[in-house]
Formats: structure tokens, sequence, C-alpha cells
């Protein structure tokens, strides 16, 4: 190795060093600030205690919010996974004209202005006079739940080898067996990358979620920037451990089941 | 009939998914900028953008969006190349900690990251107290409300999105071809702009794009670190709908912000047909 080469490697590995604690340092300081026994953010804290998760546990909303946020990521993750695994079957298996189409119109909502969208939504639902904010949120999410879907099934199909389920039928399975006990299992990984990262999208929108809300319907990343304009405390830090956690839970689980590495591609 | 036959059975697969994006995503998408392009029941009307683009105020706002939006973008592709290549060679321990570093952030969110740089930032935040403690400055720099705090932290949350479409090309680079350059004579800079530098675009693209277009649409980010002094077109869009009630105008900003990302991710994916299609 040349001594530009080992120099640029060595940068690179400095960079990346960089890179992690830059990535990581804010979500270690916001769990750090949680245990805090001070009503101002200091580092380290002086003193340690429970007393915002107390105040967390009390706070007027927070329950309700968590619940409906949870229902929302799980009702519209399970549809969306219905919807784009058919659709992705389609575009893969498919010969007809515009499958690349298909697919990049599905996939596109996740790179548009989700603000946009949310008016969107919220201006054509206003136009035929609905105004049910539970449905038109789960409706609003399936679209934020689906690219996800959408994007990784199409590259686990294109994997997959569909000579399998012939295989399968000559050896006496029928159509639909063959698709549930090949198939299936061969997309698992899949289906639940994409539904974890679906389920965690939808979990954190704000954007699209903002105009579809109302006063009894609110979800908890909108609850949460209403606490942090009402009463900026480290209240909120300890909700965002509890968020963090719940991030962890769901990558442990993922890469238990996948690997950290293939839930990245 | 026969246009029918020509589509087979799997086409049917995907029309419950095409129906549900076309009614709730497409049509509603239509009808804003349907709506954008008529004022006082006349259409077309281009008064909703006589609004927009006639203010020197709003125009302001356009051109911060857009410049907060390169330097976010800058900014990660600087910091995530070099990255995307260690993370490619690394091995083991050195391997899972970079993916957690990746993916962990990805997986907490907007609203929990932003909250956090927003105590990081804070005149008695940690940064102020390492800066002074480290004798760089006697005064609390402000951080909070200004432009380059914004720049961080939108980087911090969108820095994957640019490490990964890299990492995903670099993993695919046969280490062969380096020597290949170098046994023809390259030097390791030339080898590096000849050979890796062209093969690594289409994820430096593919990123770029995607981080651009996340940051000009960004909203959570800029109203918790900036706020209502310095704007953001997001914002302004949110403003004139949450309490304005300025329609005309809201719509306008609206397609303005969407005409920007489709027209960045177009250009992006001809961008990348045309360097496979030059290709091997």
């Amino acid at each position: 190795m040349t001594r530009v080469e080992k120099m640029a490697r060595w940068a690179s590995w400095v960079v990346a060093a960089t890179v992690v604690a830059f990535l990581l340092g804010p979500l270690i300081v916001t769990v750090v600030v949680s245990f805090t026994s001070s009503s101002v953010y200091t580092l380290p804290p002086q003193d340690w205690s429970l007393r915002w998760y107390v105040a967390a546990s009390r706070k007027s909303g927070l329950a309700e919010a968590v619940g409906l946020s949870l229902q929302i990521a799980v009702i519209s993750t399970a549809l969306a996974l219905i919807l784009g695994t058919m659709a992705a079957i389609s575009v893969v298996r498919g010969r007809f004209a515009g499958r690349e189409a298909i697919a990049t119109f599905a996939v596109s909502p996740l790179m548009m202005p989700g603000l946009v969208v949310g008016v969107a939504m919220l201006q054509a639902f206003r136009s035929v006079g609905f105004r049910d904010a539970w449905i038109s949120l789960i409706l609003a999410h399936i679209v934020i739940t689906l690219p996800f879907v959408m994007r990784t099934l199409l590259a686990a199909l294109e994997r997959f080898d569909f000579t399998l389920i012939d295989a399968a039928r000559t050896l006496g399975l029928s159509y639909p067996q063959a698709v549930l006990k090949v198939l299936a299992p061969g997309l698992a990984p899949a289906f639940l990358t994409s539904g974890l990262f679906a389920f965690l999208a939808s979990m954190d929108n704000y954007p699209i979620s903002i105009f579809l809300t109302d006063a009894r319907n609110k979800t908890l990343p909108i609850k949460m920037l209403q606490y942090l304009e009402e009463q900026p405390d480290p209240t909120l830090a300890a909700i965002s451990t509890g968020l963090i956690l719940l991030a962890l839970v769901v990558l442990a689980v993922g890469s238990r089941s996948v690997g950290l590495n293939r839930m990245v591609q | 009939m026969n246009a029918l036959r020509r589509l087979d059975g799997f086409a049917w697969l995907a029309a419950p998914a095409l129906v549900y994006l076309g009614l709730l995503y497409a049509i509603p998408l239509g009808l804003l900028l349907f709506k954008s392009l008529s004022a006082a029941g006349s259409f077309p009307s281009f008064a909703g953008y006589a609004e927009f683009f006639g203010d020197g105020f709003h125009m302001n706002i356009l051109w911060r969006t857009l410049r907060v939006a390169l330097l976010v973008t800058g900014l990660s592709l600087l910091l995530a190349y070099p990255t995307a290549f260690v993370l490619a060679r690394a091995r083991g321990v050195a391997q899972t900690i970079i993916l957690i570093a990746m993916v962990l952030p990805l997986a907490v969110g907007v609203v929990v990251k932003t909250f956090s740089w927003s105590i990081l930032f804070r005149s008695n935040g940690l940064l102020n107290k390492t800066l002074m403690n480290m004798g760089i400055t006697d005064e609390p720099v402000r951080m909070l409300f200004t432009e380059p705090a914004l720049v961080v932290a939108a980087a911090n949350v969108f820095l994957p999105f640019m490490v990964l479409p890299i990492y995903a090309v670099v993993r695919q680079l046969d280490p062969r071809l380096l020597e290949a350059a170098s046994t023809l004579g390259a030097t390791p800079v030339h080898g590096f702009f000849r050979v890796v530098l062209p093969l690594t675009l289409p994820g430096v693209i593919a990123g770029s794009a995607f981080v651009f277009s996340m940051a000009v649409s960004m909203y959570v980010i800029p109203s918790l670190i900036v706020g209502e002094r310095s704007q953001t077109l997001p914002m302004l869009i949110a403003r004139s709908y949450l309490f304005l009630r300025d329609e005309q105008l809201g719509s306008s900003m609206s397609a303005v912000l969407l005409v920007i990302a489709v027209m960045v991710v177009m250009g992006s994916s001809a961008l990348l047909r045309r360097l496979s299609g030059r290709g091997t």
C-alpha cells in the first residue's frame, strides 16, 4: 500500500468514527438528560431521579396519543403489506407494459413533500364531505407505509427463484399450497423488515397527520410537539427515551431474525 | 378487449394498490394543482403564483429553503462517502457499531432527534459548555435559531439515507479493478478519480436526490430549530393553511414545492439511466 492510500484509509476511519459519534450522540444525551433531577437540561445531571418519568406517566393525553399512534401504525402497516405484496408480485412476475411505471409510482410517496401530500388529502376529504379523523389517518398512513413494503418486496421478489414453486407443484402441492409453503417463507425476511420500517415511519409521521387530526384524535408526534411548546421540561426527554427503547426492541427483533446487514439493503 | 388481453393475469394483482394510490394520492395532488391554478372560481388563473413570486419576502424564503437543502446535501455527502467505504471494509464489532449508528437513528424518528438537537444547541447546553471549557469562547454562542444549527441537525437526521445507497454500490465494487488500474500504471489518485468515483456515482446520485428532496420539504426540524425567525417554504405552507387560512397562496406554494421534488426525482432517475446506459 502506498502512502497516499494509507492516509486516505486512515482519514476515512476518522470520518466514520466522527459519523458514529454524530449519529448516536444526540440519542445518548437525550437518555442521560431524562434521568436528571433538575428542571433545566444540565449535563451531566447533578442528581439522578425518575421524576420526569413520573411526570410523563401523569401527562394528560399521552396514553391516548400512544394508543392511537400504535393502532394507526399497526393497521396501516398490515393493509400496506397486503396491497404492496400483491402489487410487487404483479410487477416482478407480470409481462405487461408499464410495470416499471407502477413500481416508481408506488414508491414515489416516499420522496414527495409530506406536508403537500397532507394538504392535498385534507382538501380531497373535505371536498367529498368526509370528516372522520381516525379513518382519515388510517387511509393516509397506508400511503405512507406502502412505499416501504413495495421497495423491499420488489427487491426480494427479484431475488426469489420462482422455479421452486414449479418444483413444489411437481412434487404434488397445489398452486395455493406451493405459494404458502415455498413463496411465503422465502419472503418472510422482506415482510419483517419492510413491516418494521413501515411501522416506525407511521409512528413518526408528523407532516401528513397534522392536517388530518382533530381535538380527540392526536397522534404521538403531534402531542409531543404540543408538549414541547407548552412546557419544555425534561418530561419530553423521558418520552423520547421510551421511543428510543421501542426502536431498540424493534431493531433487536429485526437483527435477530434477519440480520442488521440485510435490514439496510 | 384487445388491450385487455395483452395484460396477463398478474396485471390485476397491482390493481388494488393502483386504485388506492390513485384515489388517495394522485387525484388529491391533481386537485391541489388545479386549485393552485384557479382563483375566485375562474380557471386558469395565476393569481396565487403572482402573489408568491411577486413578493420579495416569499422569494427570500424559497431561496433560503433551497440553500439549506443544498448545504444539508453537501454536508451529508462529505460525511457519508468515506463512511460508506469504511462500512464496506469493516468486519465484526466495527461493522456492527457502524450499522447500529445508521439504523438506530432511522428507527427513532425525526421528532425525538430534533428534540435532542434543541437540547444540545441551547445556550446553556452541552455544545456551548464544551466550547467554553475548551476556551474557544468566553460567552455562550447563540446556536438555536441559526441557519448553521438547522443544517447540522438536518444533516444528522438525513445522513443514513446518504450512507446506505453509497454503501450498496461500494459493496459491489470489485477490488481487482483498482489493482488492474495500478498495474496499468495509474496512481492511486488517478485510480480513484477514473475508476472508483465513476463506479460509485449511482449511489451518490441516488443518495443526494433523496436527501435533497427530504431537506427541501422538511417541516419538524426547522420549526423546532429555527422557529418563526427564519422560516422555510414548508413552514410557510403549514402557516398559510393552519393559521392564515390563505388557501390560494398555500396551494400555489405547495405546487412549487411539489414541482421541485418531482424535478429532483425525475432528474436523478434520468441521470441514473444515462449512467447505466453508457454502462460497462
